[in-house]
C-alpha cells in the first residue's frame, strides 16, 4: 500500500500542477492562505461517515425522526469540523528559520519559527524527510519546532518540502499543505577517521614563539632572564629567593599553519577530510590555526566561531 | 475499520489518561440512556465492569488479558439470550451492543481504539431513541454526543489542556453551530414512502385501551398519566359534560367479560342538529385500529371508515402518532329504529350468572310498567344513593361478580358502574351496551388545545329508548360527579386524602405538556405528507424527491459559504490604545488637524496643541498618557488605560471663533 501510495503521489504531483504549484522554493514569511490548505477525509472519516449512512438508512427505515434529528446534528457537526480544520492552518506563517551546524553524515537541527494569526492554530504536525514534530501555535504568538535534517555530503544543501497537517478538531479530516522554503544549510566536510599530523615547514619553526598566557599558573624561582614585571614582589619578600609568576601557556601554542597547497598528492576531497580532521584537533585543544584555501586565505586564530568560520570556507570549496 | 499502512503507526500511540476518561464517561453515558429498557442487573453488572476497568487503568495500567475478555463476553451474550430468548430483535441487539461497548474498553489502549470506542458511542446512543423518541430523551442523547466528540478531540495531539468539563465545550460549541444545518437536512432529507426492510415493528406492548374489558382492567390504565391524544378544536370547547371520545363499543358479555364484536355493518342512522363540532385529534401510537372520536362522529376521516356502532377504524394499525380530523354531534337521536336482530343482541345475558340482580331488574320492570326511562333513572337513583364509593382499588369479585359488586361491595371505578348498570338494563328489557374511550382531559391554556391522558379512560353504558335512539348514560357520574368533571384520579384521590402533592406535580405536568406536542408536531410528527405539503405556503404544492434534494443542495451550498466566512474572516486585533487614539485623530481631523501619514505622536499632538491652544492643558495629558502607555511598559497598568481610554472619549474640541 505505501508504495502504491507513493507512486499515486508521485503522479499527483506531476499531472495536478495545482498540487504543485506552491512546492518551488519560497522565500520567508511563507503564509498558509486557502488556496493552498488542501482537505480530504482521513480512513477514520470515511469509516465514520460510512457509519453515518447507516445511521440514517436505520432512521428513515424506522421513520423515526428523532434518531435522523440526532444523525443530522452529528452529520452537520462532522462536516463543521472541516472548517475547523482547515483553520487550525489557515493564515499560519513561517517566519523564520534556524539551524545548528554538522557535519556531512550528522543530522542538522533545523528550527522553524512558526506565527500565529488571530485565533490559535493547534494540533499542527510538521513533516520533514519521515519525521514528525506536533506543535501548537497560540493567536500572534511564536512557536519553535526543532527538526533533524539528514546530511549527506558538505556544501549546501536545500531545505526539503516541508509538509503541515492537522487532523484538528475530530480526527475526520486531513487539512495540509506543502512549504518548500527557499533556505538552504551549509553542511560541513566530515573529517577523515584518522592521519598524519600536519608537516610543519621549517620556517614556520622558526617562527614558533613562545605564547604568553595570560593566567598565572604557579610562582616558581627566578631564572635569569625573566622579565622583571613577572616577579611577584608580595610572595617574594616572604621568601629567600625571588619568586617569578608562571603564566600557563597553552599546550598548543604552537600554531598550525595549514596550507590546501601542501596536500597536493591527494585527491581534492581527501585534502579537505583531512584539513577538516586537523582543524577539529586543533579546535579540541585550542591551538590556533591559519587556514589558507584556494581563494580564501583565512588569518591566525581560535575559538568556535573560527573553526565555524574554516569549516564554512572548506564546505564552501567546490 | 478500514486502516491505511502509512497510518498505523500513529494509530498504536499509547492512549493519554483524558481521553479515556472523556471515553468512559460516553460509555457510561450509553449506559445510562440504554438503562430504562434494559433488565437493572445487566446495566448494574455493566457499570461496575466500566468502573472497575477505568480504576484498574488509573492504577496499574494495561489492558485486560485475553483469558478474562472472552468469557467476558460469552457471558455477556449469555446473559442477553437467557433474558430475552435470543440475540436479535431491537432490545437483546440494543442491550449486547451496549455490553460490548462496555467490554470494548476493556482492551483499549491505543488511539485507534478509542476512535472506534468513540464511534460506536454514536451509534449506540442513536440506538436508544428507538425506544424512547420524546423530546427529554432527544435532548438526553444529543448530550451524549458531547463526550463522544470531546474524546475524539482530545485524541488531537497538541492542543490547550483544560480541565475536564470544559472539554465539553468546544463539542458543545460545534454541535451548536451545526444545528441550523441539522435542521435543514432533517427537514429535506426525503423520507422513505414504505421502509426498506422489516415493517417498522413497534412490537411495545403500550398500554391502551384494548378490545374488551373486564372489571379491574382499567388500573393499570387509571393511574397512567402519559398522553394518549391531544385535541384541538375549530370552534368552541365543548364543556366537561360532552367531552366523552368514543373507542369502542361493547355488546358480547359472557359474565365475567365485555367484549367488541367487529362488525362490517354500514353505520347505523343518525339524526343530529346543525350545530357540528370540528376538530383535530393528534393520537399517540396505540397499535391498534381504533380512533377515538367525540361522542358522537358524523363521519370518517380519510384511510378510516365507520363501524355500524360509529366507532372510528382506521384502516390500518397506528403505529406512529396520527393527526385526523372529525366531525362529531353533540345533541344526536343514534338508530331511533332498533331492528330486531339487534334489539336481542343488546338484550343477550349469559344464563346463570348474577340471579339477585336478574330479580332486581325484574321487580322494576314489574313496578314501572313500560317507561324505560323511570327504570334508567331508579337504576342511576341506586348508584347515588345506594351507599356506592369510587375507588381505584376495589375489592375482587367473586363468580357472580355484578351481584357482588351491587349488593356487597359497593365501591368500584367506571367499569364497575357500567357494567353492572349494563347488566341491569338488560335484565330489565331494555338494549344496553358498553362503550369505552377517554372523557374529560387536560385544557391547556397555552397550546390550545385537550391533552386527554390514558388516565383519561372511562367506560360509559349506552341503552335504547324508543324515539331516542341510542343514549349516553354514565352511571360513574351518578356515583361521583367529579370524575366527569376532574378525571379518575382526582376523583379517587378525593376520596381518600383531598389535596395531594400528586395533584401538583401532575399539574405542572399538564402545562408541561405543551411542550411535548410541540416536539410530537414538529419533530415526530414530521413525515412523508408533511414534507411534500412544506413548501405549500411558497406555492409548490407536492415537493418530490428531486426537488427536496436540489433544496438540500441549495440550502448546504449556503451554510458552507456562511462556514467559510467565519473560517476565513480576520479578526480585528483588539488594541484599545490604537482604537481610542483613532477616535482622537478622528476628531481632531474635523477641526482640520489630520495626521500625516509620516507623523509621530508627539509631533501629531504638538501641532495640535498649537493649532488649538484652548486645549492645550487636555491635549498635552493626552500625548503624555499615550507614550506612556506605548513605550514605559510591556504591559500597562489597566488604570492608566482606562484613563486614557475615557480622556480620549471625553476629548470633545470645539473650532476656535476667529
Amino acid at each position: 500500500m505505501p508504495a502504491a501510495f507513493r507512486r499515486l503521489q508521485a503522479w499527483a504531483e506531476r499531472r495536478l500542477p495545482a498540487l504543485t504549484r506552491y512546492k518551488r522554493p519560497e522565500s520567508l514569511p511563507i503564509t498558509l492562505h486557502r488556496r493552498r490548505v488542501y482537505i480530504v477525509p482521513t480512513a477514520f472519516g470515511i469509516a465514520f461517515t460510512l457509519l453515518l449512512l447507516v445511521m440514517l438508512l436505520g432512521a428513515l427505515n424506522y421513520a423515526n425522526n428523532a434518531a435522523l434529528l440526532l444523525t443530522c446534528m452529528l452529520g452537520s457537526a462532522c462536516t463543521a469540523s472541516m472548517l475547523v480544520a482547515f483553520r487550525s492552518l489557515h493564515r499560519l506563517r513561517l517566519t523564520a528559520i534556524r539551524h545548528g551546524q554538522a557535519m556531512a553524515g550528522e543530522p542538522m537541527v533545523i528550527q522553524l519559527v512558526f506565527t500565529g494569526e488571530d485565533h490559535t492554530h493547534p494540533s499542527v504536525h510538521a513533516d520533514m524527510d519521515g519525521q514528525t514534530e506536533t506543535f501548537m501555535v497560540a493567536a500572534r504568538a511564536e512557536a519553535w519546532v526543532s527538526l533533524n535534517l539528514a546530511t549527506s555530503q558538505r556544501g549546501w544543501q536545500p531545505l526539503p518540502r516541508i509538509k503541515l497537517w492537522s487532523n484538528w478538531p475530530l480526527g475526520l479530516f486531513h487539512a495540509w499543505s506543502w512549504i518548500h522554503p527557499d533556505h538552504a544549510v551549509l553542511v560541513w566536510p566530515r573529517p577523515e577517521p584518522a592521519g598524519p599530523p600536519p608537516m610543519l615547514q621549517g620556517e614556520q619553526d622558526l617562527r614558533r614563539r613562545l605564547h604568553q598566557g595570560e593566567d598565572i599558573a604557579a610562582l616558581r624561582d627566578y631564572r635569569a632572564g625573566d622579565p622583571q614585571r613577572h616577579i611577584a614582589w608580595k610572595h617574594s619578600a616572604r621568601h629567600e629567593h625571588l619568586l617569578v609568576k608562571d603564566f600557563e601557556q597553552p599546550e598548543a601554542q604552537e600554531e598550525w599553519r595549514l596550507d590546501w597547497r601542501s596536500l597536493s598528492t591527494l585527491s581534492p576531497e581527501a585534502r579537505i577530510a583531512r584539513l577538516a580532521r586537523w582543524l577539529g584537533e586543533a579546535e579540541a585543544v585550542g591551538r590556533p590555526t591559519a587556514l589558507w584555501l584556494p581563494g580564501e586565505d583565512i588569518g591566525l586564530g581560535h575559538g568556535r566561531s573560527h573553526y565555524a568560520h574554516c569549516m564554512n570556507a572548506l564546505a564552501r570549496l567546490p | 475499520m478500514i486502516c491505511f499502512a502509512w497510518f498505523r503507526h500513529r494509530h498504536r500511540e499509547p492512549l493519554d489518561v483524558r481521553p479515556f476518561d472523556l471515553l468512559c464517561l460516553t460509555v457510561a453515558v450509553v449506559l445510562a440512556v440504554h438503562a430504562p429498557h434494559m433488565p437493572a442487573w445487566l446495566s448494574l453488572a455493566l457499570a461496575a465492569t466500566l468502573a472497575a476497568r477505568w480504576w484498574q487503568r488509573r492504577r496499574y495500567g494495561g489492558r485486560a488479558p485475553i483469558a478474562l475478555k472472552i468469557p467476558l463476553v460469552a457471558l455477556l451474550s449469555g446473559a442477553v439470550i437467557f433474558h430475552y430468548g435470543n440475540l436479535f430483535g431491537r432490545e437483546p441487539g440494543a442491550a449486547l451492543a451496549v455490553g460490548l461497548l462496555v467490554l470494548k474498553l476493556l482492551e483499549t489502549e491505543t488511539t485507534r481504539d478509542a476512535r472506534v470506542g468513540a464511534a460506536f458511542s454514536c451509534f449506540a446512543l442513536m440506538s436508544a431513541l428507538l425506544f424512547d423518541q420524546g423530546m427529554v430523551a432527544t435532548v438526553l442523547v444529543a448530550l451524549g454526543l458531547l463526550p463522544a466528540l470531546a474524546t475524539l478531540r482530545a485524541l488531537e495531539p497538541a492542543h490547550a489542556a483544560t480541565p475536564l468539563p470544559r472539554e465539553l465545550l468546544p463539542a458543545l460549541g460545534l454541535l451548536g453551530a451545526s444545528l441550523p444545518l441539522a435542521l435543514l437536512a432533517f427537514l429535506f432529507v426525503p423520507r422513505l414512502s414504505t421502509p426498506l426492510w422489516g415493517a417498522p415493528n413497534t412490537g411495545q406492548t403500550r398500554t391502551g385501551l384494548s378490545e374488551d374489558m373486564s372489571p379491574g382492567d382499567f388500573t393499570e390504565l387509571l393511574v397512567d398519566d402519559r398522553p394518549a391524544m391531544r385535541v384541538t378544536f375549530d370552534g368552541v370547547l365543548p364543556p366537561p359534560s360532552q367531552r366523552y371520545f368514543r373507542a369502542y363499543v361493547m355488546w358480547n358479555y359472557d359474565g365475567r367479560r365485555w367484549s367488541h364484536l367487529g362488525t362490517g355493518g354500514a353505520p347505523g342512522e343518525v339524526e343530529h342538529g346543525s350545530v357540528l363540532t370540528s376538530y383535530t385529534v393528534s393520537l399517540e401510537a396505540t397499535g391498534q385500529r381504533i380512533l377515538p372520536a367525540l361522542d358522537v362522529p358524523v363521519e370518517a376521516p380519510d384511510q378510516a371508515r365507520l363501524s355500524s356502532d360509529h366507532e372510528v377504524l382506521s384502516a390500518s394499525p397506528v403505529n406512529a402518532t396520527l393527526t385526523y380530523s372529525l366531525r362529531s354531534a353533540s345533541s344526536y337521536r343514534l338508530e331511533p329504529q332498533l331492528d330486531e336482530r339487534e334489539r336481542r343482541r343488546g338484550l343477550r345475558l349469559p344464563a346463570g350468572f348474577n340471579p339477585r340482580t336478574l330479580a332486581l331488574a325484574q321487580r322494576w320492570r314489574t313496578e314501572f310498567g313500560n317507561n324505560d326511562k323511570a327504570i334508567v333513572q331508579t337504576a342511576l337513583k341506586l348508584f347515588h344513593d345506594g351507599g356506592f364509593s369510587y375507588t381505584l382499588a376495589p375489592a375482587p369479585l367473586g363468580r357472580d361478580a355484578v351481584d357482588d359488586f351491587l349488593f356487597s361491595t359497593h365501591e368500584g371505578f367506571c367499569e364497575h358502574y357500567s357494567s353492572a348498570f349494563t347488566v341491569l338494563m338488560r335484565a330489565a328489557g331494555i338494549p344496553a351496551r358498553v362503550v369505552t374511550g377517554y372523557q374529560g382531559g387536560y385544557w391547556n391554556e397555552l397550546g390550545s388545545y385537550l391533552l386527554v391522558r390514558q388516565s383519561d379512560a372511562h367506560a360509559w353504558s349506552e341503552v335504547w329508548l324508543p324515539g331516542e335512539g341510542w343514549q349516553r348514560v354514565d352511571p360513574t357520574a351518578a356515583v361521583r360527579p367529579e370524575r366527569v368533571d376532574l378525571g379518575a384520579a382526582a376523583a379517587a384521590a378525593q376520596e381518600s386524602a383531598g389535596w395531594s402533592p400528586g395533584q401538583w406535580w401532575l399539574g405542572m405536568r399538564n402545562q408541561w405538556d405543551v411542550v411535548n406536542r410541540w416536539w410530537n408536531q414538529g419533530v415526530i410528527g414530521f413525515d412523508t405528507l408533511r414534507q411534500h405539503g412544506l413548501l405549500t405556503p411558497f406555492g409548490l404544492h407536492d415537493t418530490d424527491p428531486g426537488m427536496l434534494g436540489l433544496l438540500l443542495a441549495v440550502g448546504g451550498s449556503l451554510f458552507a459559504a456562511l462556514g467559510l466566512l467565519w473560517a476565513m474572516w480576520k479578526r480585528p486585533a483588539n488594541d484599545p490604545v490604537r482604537t481610542s487614539m483613532q477616535l482622537l485623530e478622528r476628531r481632531l481631523a474635523a477641526l482640520g488637524v489630520v495626521r500625516r501619514h509620516s507623523e509621530g505622536p508627539q509631533h501629531f499632538f504638538i501641532r495640535a496643541t498649537r493649532a488649538l491652544p484652548t486645549h492645550r492643558a487636555e491635549l498635552e495629558v493626552l500625548m503624555r498618557t499615550y507614550l506612556e502607555l506605548r513605550y514605559a511598559y510591556d504591559e500597562p497598568p489597566a488604570e492608566l488605560l482606562k484613563n486614557f481610554r475615557q480622556a480620549a472619549r471625553d476629548f470633545r474640541p470645539r473650532r476656535m471663533v476667529k
